[in-house]
């Protein structure tokens, strides 16, 4: 390390983290002000009628170019919070890669890198999802458990950079991992929106896209990380036999992870199942994440597994 | 309900999609309790443990299989009627899917403008622009067909996306194929794990191991035949900051032996670097220390000179172990607590703050009496069965010191100590078939969930309007079989490049 003085770097990584936290709580005021301010839009609107000025019942009333348009307080800060997100998620992606310069590996070695690293998986999915179509509404609900792992991360979890144990040295781990933290990623904003539609009939939520839309969105998130999950099991299981002579041993962390795929299986299924398809299958989409979260935080922290490597 | 009419209906529901979700309910819920109790399979230990500790309710779970739960009756009932029911679902959907693939796609509805299709008129015949409508859609790979209604309106109708159903049905038989490779893993494959000393060597004869395991239908006579020595083991652990006593490094630096190689070879085994012998992997699992004792009976006579394997109870590698002399009158039995870096604290008593050997020292208690070994019942090196001895007192050792026990019983010396290495030997010959069924899996998965099924149909007829000779009426519309999604993007295209052609 001779362009920077390792301790140095530390603080440097730390002190993108915090902030990129900093960023990300910004952002998530924001997203609650235009959410707020968005509680008498009418019926499921916001996502269509950028460009449409509409009453309360729902009918047309004017259209305005998109300039007066964004003139509407709650889309303004929805617009400045979506800014901060992608600040915050450079901000923290920085404050990643310097972590990883500093240990000189990849920045996966134990809970805390996990979980800022998981933080960047969330976002990335966000964002660049919401480079597709519009998806500030669900702003609000894609922050608050990204800035929730980050408050763990730097509380609870946080560890001094470390060199691997040696059964996490394997370019394995790098795939196995990449692909786990993009997997987790998109299923926490699966559960988003599924949590979402079960309540987007209720008060300020009538805001929000129609209960079909978000059980479309969420099914294609979920579409789109069953395989990448499912490949990280695999890469985890290639990797388990290299290190430890099987593939596959019920070890809790394998178990957990069996489990939330096979949840999320249930789930592709109740998608096309008569009577599933609708409140039952966002039901099941979080009880996935659900096992996903036990997966992360109930196996690495209170369970004796071989993977118990939690640096704690 | 007639005995063939009931056994049909129950056909039908395990075949259901219901069904499915059901028994993948079952299967996740029936995982959890063995991710929460210690399970035989990988830690018969703790499982013991267990039992003793819970002695009314351990009984209870250990007669349900609660410790073995993945090899449970009920557990393989799950899995079992989800693959029946897998198998009976899929087969005769391929059937269904081999006849559509070679089938054309269905005609034109009547009526296309309920489909939110599109509609415009450009100058044109009918012919050229059922041709072109033709083209574009072969161009971008549809499967086509051109018909003609009654009522002489013209129409080509497109299918698209039939690898969605044939990566779905790869899919499902991967799954199939993926549980083929574990019962084949399970039925021929075998392991075995052995503890060897630096120094010591190991032949891969079934004798040689501390613990050997095969499936039913595995042998032990025809192990891959090989030998090796343990040269030396190389530990690093971390010294400094937050993760101190962390492992940094395990190498074992091996000298191999095999039949038509000529010689010996060298080879460094680590932690994720096996060494593969034949159709075996050579695994390093685990080390710890193996102290130097040298043992004299009442007369002086050296009874034990050797080096004694130790099991580690910390992370710190406070070590346990014990010594049995059985050639003695009376016996002597000894426990030892191996210390690599010793401290003593009124809580903990004496333990080792580091697992790297900065200040050895070994406490022993020693016994005399008879050992229990006449009696016919299998003892556990790692056990001292106390009950018919009497305890001689107890002492620190240190490298070079020597306990002369009271009484004149004898006398025990820390010579020194040396590290040893466990290893497991592995062979599954149903992993390469599980993984191409695992890579068969994703694709079929990728295919499945990333295809859409999707229809278009475009109608020309003529406009028969005054003054309109040379106009047709075009209308375009299409739909997605799966839900959530729609065929508009696609009819948008089809428009675009048919309005293209004309201008
Ligand atoms: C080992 C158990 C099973 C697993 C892990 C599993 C997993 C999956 C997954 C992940 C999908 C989504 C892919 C897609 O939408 O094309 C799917 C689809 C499907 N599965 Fe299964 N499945 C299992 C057993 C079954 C069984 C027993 C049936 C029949 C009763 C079945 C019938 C179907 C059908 C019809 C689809 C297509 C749904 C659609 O195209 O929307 N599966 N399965």
């Amino acid at each position: 390390m001779d362009f920077m003085d390792s301790v140095q770097l530390a603080d440097a990584s730390n002190n993108f983290v915090y902030a990129s936290m900093v960023t990300l709580f910004l952002a998530t005021i924001l997203f609650s002000v235009s959410f707020a301010a968005g509680r008498r839009r009418p019926v499921h609107a916001s996502t269509t009628a950028s460009k449409v000025l509409v009453e309360s019942s729902g009918s047309v009333l004017l259209e305005l170019p998109e300039k007066e348009a964004s003139l509407d307080p709650g889309r303004r800060s929805a617009n400045i919070g979506m800014s901060l997100t992608w600040l915050s998620f450079g901000l923290l992606l920085v404050g990643v890669v310097l972590r990883g310069v500093w240990a000189g590996r990849v920045p996966w070695g134990n809970m805390y890198e996990f979980s800022i690293s998981s933080a960047v998986g969330i976002l990335a999915v966000y964002l660049i999802w919401s480079t597709q179509r519009d998806l500030r509404w669900l702003g609000l609900f894609v922050t608050i458990p990204t800035l929730l792992t980050l408050g763990l991360a730097v509380t609870v979890l946080y560890t001094e950079a470390a060199q691997l144990v040696p059964a996490l040295k394997s370019y394995w781990l790098v795939i196995h991992v990449f692909a786990a933290i993009i997997g987790g990623g998109a299923f926490t904003v699966g559960a988003a929106t599924a949590g979402l539609s079960l309540i987007s009939d209720k008060g300020w939520f009538k805001q929000l896209p129609s209960r079909e839309k978000l059980e479309g969105l969420t099914h294609k998130v979920i579409a789109f990380s069953f395989p990448i999950w499912t490949f990280a099991v695999v890469a985890g299981a290639i990797w388990a036999e290299n290190a430890w002579g099987r593939y596959w041993g019920w070890d809790p962390k394998e178990t957990w992870a069996f489990i939330t795929w096979v949840v999320f299986a249930a789930y592709l299924h109740a998608r096309s199942t008569a009577g599933w398809k609708h409140q039952k299958a966002s039901v099941i989409a979080i009880v996935g994440w659900l096992s996903f979260l036990i997966n992360y935080f109930g196996v690495n922290i209170f369970v004796n597994s071989l993977h118990s490597y939690s640096g704690m | 309900m007639s005995q063939r009419g009931f056994l049909r209906w129950l056909w039908r529901q395990l075949t259901s999609m219901k069904t499915a979700l059901i028994l993948l309910f079952l299967l996740a819920i029936a995982s959890i309790p063995g991710s929460i109790l210690p399970q035989r399979g990988t830690n018969p230990i703790l499982v013991e443990q267990w039992l003793t500790d819970n002695p009314t309710l351990g009984p209870v779970l250990d007669s349900i299989g609660a410790f073995d739960v993945f090899g449970s009756p009920w557990y393989s009932a799950v899995y079992i009627l989800l693959f029946i029911s897998l198998i009976g679902c899929v087969l005769p959907r391929l059937g269904v899917h081999w006849k559509a693939m070679r089938s054309q796609p269905p005609p034109a509805p009547k009526n296309l403008s309920r489909m939110g299709g599109t509609a415009f008129e450009y100058a044109g015949d009918t012919q050229t622009t059922i041709e072109d409508a033709r083209k574009i859609l072969e161009k971008d790979r549809w499967r086509t067909v051109v018909g003609q209604d009654p009522s002489g309106v013209h129409w080509v109708a497109a299918e698209k996306g039939y690898l969605r159903e044939t990566g779905n049905l790869i899919f499902h038989f991967s799954l199939i194929l993926i549980l083929v490779g574990v019962a084949v893993g399970g039925l021929f494959g075998w392991r075995g794990n052995v503890i060897v000393r630096e120094g010591e060597g190991f032949s891969n004869t079934l004798t040689q191991y501390d613990a050997w395991g095969g499936g039913r239908l595995s042998s032990a006579d025809n192990l891959p035949e090989f030998s090796f020595t343990l040269e030396s083991f190389d530990v690093e652990f971390e010294r400094e900051n937050s993760q101190e006593g962390a492992p940094r490094l395990f190498e074992a630096n091996m000298v191999v032996d095999r039949p038509g190689v000529e010689g010996s070879t060298r080879h460094l085994v680590e932690v994720n670097e096996p060494l593969v012998i034949d159709s075996a992997k050579v695994f390093l699992v685990g080390h710890g220390y193996a102290p130097h004792l040298i043992v004299r009976d009442s007369q002086g006579t050296v009874v034990l000179d050797d080096a004694v394997v130790f099991l580690p109870q910390d992370g710190n590698f406070t070590s346990t172990g014990v010594v049995k002399i059985p050639d003695t009158d009376p016996q002597l039995g000894f426990r030892g607590l191996f210390l690599p870096t010793s401290a003593v604290d009124e809580i903990r008593g004496p333990h080792s703050v580091f697992p790297a050997p900065d200040d050895v020292s070994v406490f022993f208690g020693a016994w005399e009496g008879d050992l229990g070994l006449d009696n016919g019942i299998p003892q556990s090196i790692y056990t001292l069965n106390v009950d018919d001895m009497t305890q001689l007192g107890l002492e620190s050792l240190r490298v070079g010191q020597t306990w002369q026990l009271p009484q004149g019983a004898g006398s025990i010396e820390l010579a020194g100590y040396e590290r040893w290495a466990s290893f497991q030997m592995a062979s599954d010959p149903g992993k390469e078939l599980a993984l191409v069924a695992a890579i068969l899996a994703i694709l079929g998965l990728t295919l499945s969930l990333f295809i859409q099924r999707r229809r278009v149909w475009v109608k020309v007829s003529q406009v028969l309007e005054q003054g309109s000779a040379g106009t047709v009426r075009v209308e375009v519309a299409g739909i997605a079989k799966a839900s959530g999604h729609n065929a508009t993007e696609q009819v948008d295209h089809i428009v675009e490049s048919l309005k293209g052609k004309t201008n």
